[in-house]
């Protein structure tokens, strides 16, 4: 559906995005993950035809953004972030303007704009200035706006950012439907976000690509890096260092916090080998009081700030 | 070109939602009024003329205040975002917002005709330097509202816009008064160059060629200008 290829975007002599390269597939959500100022907007704005890359290509469907930006923008739909709509307008006016611009027949446009009043759940504000609407409302509007053509490509930057908890998972719900029909892109920087809505995740760090795939295989892939911890009484790090140093399977041991005479460590350890067990027989034959012992599972928090962090 | 009226209709309708379209009409009648009727029982005669000489240095202050919020405020709220993401061009753009700004002109000339009734009720009026200046304050008001969409296309802040174009549109205005200090040579093009020259002619009622170029030029020069620094942020 999309091709990206070596997109490269420079500001003056700033790399805001370097020869980045995707493949996205018809009906796939995909999350644009990655720190601020890691190029997430930049790659959109460019997927949007809003600004021309220094370098690289993109094409959608058999269209290139260099030959047919038209073309493009008709099957396209955009949200910017924080939905910057015309705040003097009513927001009837605005997506029957919004409809004008789409090229919607006036026999159609009525009948468009209230199914996306009923999708979006704006129905109760439609006649209300946009600058007197809530951020919420605000944000649906802006949904209603990037949907009214019906497109094939929905661009969604930030759709959350600045909601309340509420609203979060009232625009999820919505991008979600609206997922099961339409290839959706969307950047964000709340991990969970992208966990609850995206088919296939990519992080972006510093203009580049850091990772790529789904949720699940992202975590797959970083069980590699398994870690175990575990809190002692009645013991110390030189101690606790030298008996499990000497375990099958386990390839550094490093101090994590020591408080009132509490220890805690973190075991790393070879994927290959589940060392647990010998841990707890070595355990059971010193002095030490246990009082907690787990083997940490990765979250896509942890892997995002893993990437983000190696790359920084 | 569909998406150009549709833009253009937006945006002047933009104009009369806020209460700027109201001020800037009531200080324009106010001005053009006082300065007009201020001097006319003086002279004793039935003509609009010194109206008309005053639009010149009326319209360069008041032009670039309807101007300025064009792209400015696209630009600093972001909606200009929005807009190039739609399927519009930049000429679509530029046409719908410089169409909107040269009617909402025409539209503040209209109260206007007020003058030329109570002048005509009062003696025996000249209707030909009258329709002659009408045409050329359409023409002037199309050439400096192309100048304050180009100032408005160069920054998000609508003062610096304001200014730019008042500057400009001064500019254009004056120097066709400033040639005494200027070298022999330069006279017959600088003098070309004036935006007050070219109107003067027309508002006499002698509609020449050489002036509506003139005037057109200015358009087509701003407008294009307009069209760079609107890509140069693509």
């Amino acid at each position: 559906m999309i091709q990206v290829k070596n997109l490269t975007k420079y500001y003056s002599n700033l790399c805001a995005v370097d020869q980045i390269s995707l493949d996205i597939q018809q009906r796939e959500i995909l999350g644009l993950l990655g720190p601020n100022g890691a190029g997430k907007t930049t790659t959109l704005r460019m997927l949007t035809g809003f600004l021309q890359p220094t370098a690289g290509s993109i094409h959608v469907k058999d269209y290139s953004i260099d030959e047919h930006p038209l073309e493009i923008k008709k099957i396209l739909g955009y949200l910017p972030e924080s939905a910057p709509l015309y705040h003097d307008m009513l927001v009837f006016d605005y997506l029957n303007y919004v409809a004008d611009i789409r090229g919607i027949e006036n026999d159609r446009k009525l009948k468009r704009i209230r199914k996306l009043a009923d999708l979006c759940g704006i129905n109760e504000v439609m006649h209300q200035p946009i600058d007197e609407l809530s951020k919420g409302y605000k944000q649906r509007v802006g949904l209603a706006h990037a949907m009214m053509n019906d497109p094939e490509i929905l661009i969604l930057d930030e759709p959350t950012s600045g909601l309340d908890p509420n609203q979060i998972v009232e625009i999820r719900e919505i991008i979600k439907q609206i997922g099961k029909e339409k290839t959706i892109i969307l950047s964000t920087h709340i991990l969970s976000e992208a966990e609850a809505t995206c088919d296939r995740v990519v992080i972006i760090n510093r203009g580049k690509i850091v990772a790529d795939g789904s949720t699940e295989s992202l975590k797959e892939s970083a069980v590699d890096k398994k870690n175990i911890h575990l809190s002692l009484q009645n013991s110390n790090f030189k101690s606790v260092e030298s008996v499990m140093s000497a375990i099958n399977g386990i390839t550094g041991v490093t101090r994590v916090e020591e408080t009132d005479g509490q220890l805690d460590v973190r075991l790393r350890c070879e994927s290959s080998v589940d060392p647990r067990a010998a841990i707890y027989e070595n355990i059971k034959q010193t002095d030490w009081v246990l009082l907690d012992f787990h083997q940490k599972t990765q979250t896509l928090e942890t892997i995002f700030r893993e990437l983000t962090r190696e790359s920084a | 070109m569909r998406q150009a009226i549709y833009i253009f209709q937006k945006e002047f309708k933009t104009y009369f939602v806020s209460p700027i379209a109201y001020i800037v009409i009531a200080i324009f009648l106010l001005v053009t009024g006082w300065f007009f009727f201020a001097t006319f029982f003086l002279f004793d005669q039935a003509s609009l003329r010194n109206f008309f000489s005053l639009l010149p240095v009326i319209f360069s202050f008041v032009i670039p205040a309807i101007t300025m919020r064009l792209v400015s405020e696209e630009l600093n709220m972001g909606s200009y975002e929005i807009l190039l993401t739609m399927p519009v061009t930049f000429n679509d753009v530029i046409l719908g917002k410089f169409l909107a700004a040269v009617t909402f002109v025409a539209a503040m000339l209209i109260p206007t005709f007020a003058y030329s009734v109570t002048v005509a009720s009062l003696g025996q009026i000249d209707w030909g330097p009258v329709i002659g200046g009408y045409i050329g304050a359409i023409l002037l008001g199309a050439a400096f509202s192309a100048i304050g969409l180009f100032a408005s296309a160069l920054t998000r802040n609508q003062i610096i816009a304001f200014i730019t174009a008042m500057a400009i549109c001064f500019f254009l205005t004056l120097i066709d008064k400033m040639l005494f200090f200027l070298p022999q040579s330069l006279l017959g093009i600088l003098a070309y160059l004036g935006a007050d020259f070219h109107f003067q002619n027309i508002s006499k009622g002698i509609i020449d060629s050489r002036d509506v170029i003139y005037f057109l030029s200015v358009c087509f020069i701003s407008l294009f200008a307009a069209h760079l620094a609107l890509q140069e942020k693509h």
